[in-house]
């Protein structure tokens, strides 16, 4: 890879699989589990924290020589607040549908562990460029996850995807639904959401064994 | 046929495949090893027998679910008979061909996707095919509505089978009783099939068409009518509540072969009579409960709980799955509490909950299958507390003995 060296690659790339932030790390798992049942607010969501830890791990990377230790907690917290704030109001005024559907979570973004953990682990220990690049990789590997869940979730749970009707019409019994196919109810609840991502975290440690923790 | 599975499985021997073939050779035949060494406790309560016991106190339930699933069938299409007999009416050839198509099916699917998927993790993990499907294979049609469609049923005893069990371990290491899994998620995956006034009577979905009359069949529980304050609209008799003859998933209408199950259970000393007769304690409670605040005019009949909590406490028992719930599913020995005074708390609490769950949620008509899956998971609690307890009381004990020398001993009966 010429742009990246083989150690910067590694930021985005380790996050994704075999350090993966949900599955991994198992942070972040709230928004996992609230946000899911629909693939388009998953993708929005996970799009919403790139942004957010991207530029976030940026800012306090800059700012990790002036940061006094004591009061480093309260700092992030701002700097998270403005960036979740800044993605809120864009998505106010040019998704207004899709940001009432996403409504607290979004502000949500401010409490998740994810970013807040990128931010004491890595930023204020590393310059701004690897900081981007870590921020970006974790971010990576929280949305794939979500986006594996929701498109399970909205696929199972309402016949969809993205919104277009992939399986028929449930009501004009249409498609899979003229053979008696019918949408399964428990993926629309969020505790369906735990178990898909139960079945990647065990899907994933069983092709990577060494991902299994001493029990 | 016998010799000939015999070397096939012999040929198989260290291969993956080999458990697929050893599980086929001992379901049809007796092994054909023997133990080479030593002495070995021989008892007959091993895990085979435990599930064969099991299943034979659920034949009659499930005739008796095959014959009331034709039963409801045709008296929901011509009306109740009039002077019920039950060998006129009830055990008829075609209430029986009724049923057997019917409940036939479900059979089979529970237990063909349930022992493939069993086959498959054995031979995956390389262990011996266990038999714990045996009883669940079983027990699922029996708490399935008649005319549950069987792909929802196969996806749901995958389901079951797979989260339920095998992530835990299989066989023995399951949290959550695997049947009640696959009826909970039945349950919350397509509620309309699991609940109303339509499911519980066979035809009664594409009712018009079979019945050829213009209303359609309304096959609705007790419950449900307690649920929706309809209590006098039910034609049931307590007899008919008692004996079964009312609509409801396949198994769990009739009390009294219920009963006799249970007691077949207690004898061979299979199930815990403890865990029975207290949840038995706890669902009369939490009825006299409901029944007081009735009594004493807390509610009137304008609440929507009014006909549940009006409904006399002893008769929570006969109707619903309480009853079947309570036998079959509580007393699994491997999701259950372990501690005989744990097994009281345990079985207490389901009889309570069970009640609550009926007369609070008429979203949930049937409360049995919930309380017992939550008291699953507080089994091992109680248990822990239950040991601490007693650990507690012997440490208590240790510190006030007196303890007696050699010489204090020998001094004593010279003395004497």
């Amino acid at each position: 890879m010429g742009l990246l060296s083989k150690k910067d690659a590694q930021l985005i790339l380790d996050p994704l699989a075999d350090n993966n932030p949900i599955t991994i790390q198992v942070l972040g798992i709230c928004s996992a589990l609230a946000i899911t049942a629909e693939l388009k607010a998953s993708l929005v969501m996970a799009f919403s924290v790139l942004f957010v830890l991207g530029v976030g791990n940026v800012v306090i990377s800059l700012l990790r020589n002036v940061i006094p230790s004591k009061i480093r907690i309260i700092v992030q917290l701002v700097v998270v607040a403005t960036l979740v704030i800044i993605v809120d109001q864009v998505l106010k005024a040019f998704a207004y549908e899709l940001s009432k559907t996403l409504s607290v979570f979004v502000g949500l973004i401010i409490t998740n562990c994810i970013i807040m953990g990128r931010f004491e682990a890595f930023a204020l220990g590393n310059g701004p460029w690897k900081s981007f690049l870590d921020g970006i990789g974790n971010a990576l590997g929280y949305g794939v996850i979500l986006v594996i869940i929701g498109f399970f979730r909205e696929l199972l749970g309402s016949g969809t995807l993205l919104g277009y009707a992939v399986l028929g019409d449930p009501i004009a019994k249409t498609g899979l639904y003229a053979y008696g196919y019918e949408n399964n109810g428990f993926m629309i609840i969020p505790p369906a959401a735990l178990i898909v991502v139960g079945i990647i975290i065990w899907v994933q440690r069983s092709r990577n064994p060494q991902l299994i923790e001493e029990a | 046929m016998k010799q000939k599975l015999h070397e096939i499985k012999e040929s198989f021997k260290g291969n993956k495949w080999a458990p697929a073939f050893n599980a086929i050779h001992t379901f049809l035949y007796t092994p054909n090893e023997v133990t080479h060494s030593g002495t070995h406790v021989k008892a007959a309560d091993d895990l085979k027998r435990t599930m064969n016991t099991v299943i034979q106190a659920l034949i009659p339930v499930l005739l008796f679910g095959i014959f009331n699933a034709g039963y409801q069938h045709y008296s929901a299409i011509e009306g109740f008979p009039e002077n019920f007999s039950v060998l006129e009416h009830f055990i008829t050839w075609r209430n029986f061909v009724v049923g057997l198509t019917t409940v036939l099916p479900l059979l089979i699917v529970s237990y063909g996707v349930g022992l493939a998927i069993e086959f498959v993790f054995a031979v995956i993990k390389g262990h011996e095919v266990e038999e714990g499907y045996l009883v669940t294979g079983i027990l699922v049609p029996l708490i399935v509505p008649v005319d549950t469609p069987l792909w929802m049923l196969a996806i749901a005893v995958a389901f079951g089978v797979v989260i339920g069990k095998e992530v835990f371990g299989g066989t023995g290491m399951n949290i959550l009783n695997p049947a009640l899994t696959i009826r909970a998620f039945l349950f919350f995956a397509y509620p309309t099939w699991m609940s109303g006034d339509k499911v519980w009577v066979h035809g009664a979905v594409d009712g018009l068409t079979k019945a050829n009359s213009t209303d359609a069949i309304s096959g609705e529980t007790i419950l449900g009518f307690l649920a929706q304050n309809r209590a006098e609209d039910y034609a049931y008799s307590i007899s008919d509540m008692f004996f079964g003859f009312i609509p409801g998933s396949v198994g769990e209408t009739s009390a009294l072969l219920i009963l006799l199950g249970g007691l077949y259970l207690i004898f061979t000393k299979i199930a815990s009579w403890r865990i029975m007769l207290s949840a038995v304690l706890g669902a009369l409670a939490m009825g006299l409960i409901f029944n007081a605040v009735v009594d004493f005019g807390w509610i009137g009949t304008y609440s929507k709980f009014y006909s549940l909590m009006a409904f006399d406490f002893w008769k929570h028992l006969i109707v619903g799955g309480l009853a079947f719930g309570i036998v079959y599913m509580a007393t699994d020995p491997v999701t259950g509490s372990q501690t005989n005074k744990g097994k009281w708390f345990y079985g207490f609490f389901i009889g309570f909950i069970s009640v609550m769950i009926r007369v609070f949620n008429p979203g949930y008509p049937e409360g049995v299958f919930l309380a017992i899956l939550l008291m699953n998971v507080f089994a091992p609690t109680i248990d822990h507390y239950v040991v601490q307890a007693n650990v507690k009381r012997r440490k208590k004990r240790a510190e006030k003995a007196v303890i007696y020398t050699e010489e204090s001993a020998s001094l004593e009966t010279q003395s004497a």
